[in-house]
């Protein structure tokens, strides 16, 4: 190997941000290149649904100013894509032709949005949000829409319908699943999250599939399985899929993500490892490999693979948690629950708190909580120490009480 | 704007201008200063970004919220009675030299 070769980051998002910033913090001084194919320096994902469009020109979503990048020696190529890996060379190759060796590659090139399957997806007036790019132009849209029809009732779906309806929108979510954020949450606890939508205002229609967009040159209805919805602005969050194809071409292991081990190294050549959502991954919590997309899979992932390479390895095993705010709601999930496990629904202290504790084989797995923070670390701190919480200890208390009875024990101990 | 310092577990110091209109947290991660891992970006839901504020100074930079407050007893490395979440702290030119210490652990 060339004793110039370093480390090179495909993708210049959360994960490649924390992949390189703790390269430079562990002492690592080889070079450091990062492919980023958007213009923009590596920006924060979760404000373009929440905040982007109530003030898209002001609003600072960048992780760190271009300065971070330039006094710790890391060279960011922004708006060059990476476009093959040469893996027998340990070299890769970019849009503009630049080939840069590396002595290790990681793949952090995240995930782009499954796209609408339907008639008229592509008319003025529909958009997906992914990117910054898409944030201000939907942003921009909502200056004059009316209408608002949301397609698809996951996370990014209802943050954006509450956005618009916070602008004065009449806002509409067609899900196709029969309960909001299916795949995410609870059943128990989707009940009063919907409920709280729909006292908001939102129209939630669940069980009903987008047949059609419709409108002369420009957008004016959606065609559903049951009836037909007004629409000047159509967005869409449909799900997203993992970024995999460079590895695939390149002959490594994908399966809905690359496939890499407990060290996140892809189980086909060591050399190369894959971060955040494009990554397909063993997890302690899990019962087979899971894909996370999530801000703290992306940075604990990244922090893991810039120790290992700066020369500590650790096997992966931070625990997965989540947060979404859909409007006045603040939605958090530590843990991860599977569909058989039983869920236990816990008033908070004050109305709009409430707490969802999930339970296998009689021990708490997850906890779901709504507008109650405390709780959610409570949750956090109990289930990342792996200190066994069954639903006894649970019977009349709260996870936080229980945290800080333990806390105080220990303590005196 | 305000330079604010940030004592590191290490016992390096590091000195960071603050943007004007920030908090506290934001010059940490624009400082690129190490242990400030402020997951959520500044949403009050990680507890990732919290502070002791030099006990001199805590009386200047106020108490916590009450959000911020019930967080505080949840946090990674142990709370104390100048703990703060710093992205809950406002700079303004009248926290210009603000002493904060980083904990040893965030997550
Ligand atoms: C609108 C929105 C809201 C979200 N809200 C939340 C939230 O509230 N909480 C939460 O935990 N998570 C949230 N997420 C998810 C979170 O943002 C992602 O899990 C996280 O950004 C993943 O980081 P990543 O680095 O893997 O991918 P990304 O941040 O997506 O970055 C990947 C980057 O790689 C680039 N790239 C791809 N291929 C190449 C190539 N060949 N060459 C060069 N560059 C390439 C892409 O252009 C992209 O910029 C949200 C996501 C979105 C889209
Ligand atoms: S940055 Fe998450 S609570 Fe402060």
């Amino acid at each position: 190997m060339t004793s110039t070769a370093g480390v090179v980051v495909v993708g210049g998002g959360q994960a490649a941000f924390s992949v390189v910033s703790t390269l430079r913090a562990s002492g690592y001084d080889a070079p450091v290149t990062v492919f980023a194919a958007e213009h923009h320096l590596p920006y924060q994902r979760p404000p373009l649904s929440k905040k982007a469009h109530t003030e898209p020109e002001g609003l600072r979503v960048e992780l760190v100013p271009e300065s971070f990048y330039r006094e710790r020696n890391i060279d960011l190529r922004l708006g060059d894509d990476v476009v093959a890996l040469d893996t027998a060379a340990a070299t890769v190759v970019s849009r503009t032709g630049a080939r840069v060796p590396y002595a290790h590659l990681v793949l952090a090139t995240g995930a782009r949005n499954r796209p609408l399957p339907v008639p008229g997806a592509e008319l003025d007036g529909v958009h997906a949000l992914r990117s910054l790019d898409d944030a201000l132009t939907i942003g921009r849209a909502l200056t004059t829409a009316r209408d608002v029809v949301v397609v698809g009732g996951g996370f990014i779906g209802l943050e954006l319908a509450r956005v618009a309806l916070a602008r004065g929108a009449r806002v509409t979510v067609v899900e196709l699943a029969d309960r909001l954020l299916s795949r995410a949450v609870s059943p128990e606890l989707e009940l009063p999250l919907r409920e709280r939508h729909e006292h908001a205002g939102l129209q939630v229609l669940t069980g009903t599939g987008v047949r059609a967009l419709e409108g002369p040159g420009r957008l004016d209805r959606v065609v559903t399985d049951r009836e037909h919805l007004a629409a000047d602005l159509v967005v869409y969050g449909i799900g997203a899929i993992p970024r995999d194809d460079l590895a695939r071409e390149a002959g490594l292991a994908v399966d809905d993500g690359v496939v890499v081990d407990e060290q996140l190294r892809s189980v086909t050549d060591p050399r190369i490892s894959a971060v955040g959502d494009c990554a397909r991954h063993p997890h302690p919590h899990a019962e087979g490999p899971v894909r996370l997309e999530s801000v703290q899979n992306a940075i604990d992932q990244g922090t893991l693979v810039g120790r290992r390479i700066a020369g500590s390895p650790a096997s992966y095993e931070s625990l997965p948690w989540f947060w979404s705010d859909q409007g006045d709601l603040k939605l958090q999930i530590a843990g991860l629950r599977s569909p058989a496990d039983e869920v236990r629904l816990v008033p908070g202290d004050s109305p709009e708190r409430l707490a969802g504790y999930a339970f296998r084989d009689g021990l708490l797995v997850a906890v779901e909580t709504l507008n109650w923070p405390a709780e959610h670390l409570a949750a956090r701190r109990l289930l990342e120490r792996r200190t066994p919480v069954s639903a006894g200890d649970l019977a009349g208390t709260t996870l936080g009480a229980l945290a800080r009875a333990r806390r105080a024990a220990e303590v005196r101990a | 704007m305000p330079t604010v310092i940030f004592q590191l577990p290490d016992g390096t110091e590091r000195k960071v201008i603050a943007a004007s209109g920030t908090v506290l947290m934001q010059a940490a991660v624009s400082g690129g200063v190490e242990g400030i891992v402020a997951e959520c970006g500044g949403n009050a839901s990680c507890a990732t970004c919290h502070v002791y504020v030099d006990s001199e100074q805590a009386e200047l930079v106020g108490p916590p919220n009450d959000v911020e407050d019930e967080m505080l007893d949840f946090t990674a490395a142990e709370r104390r009675p100048t703990s703060r979440l710093s992205c809950q702290i406002h700079l303004s030119d009248a926290l210009d030299g603000l002493v904060v210490h980083v904990p040893e652990e965030q997550v």
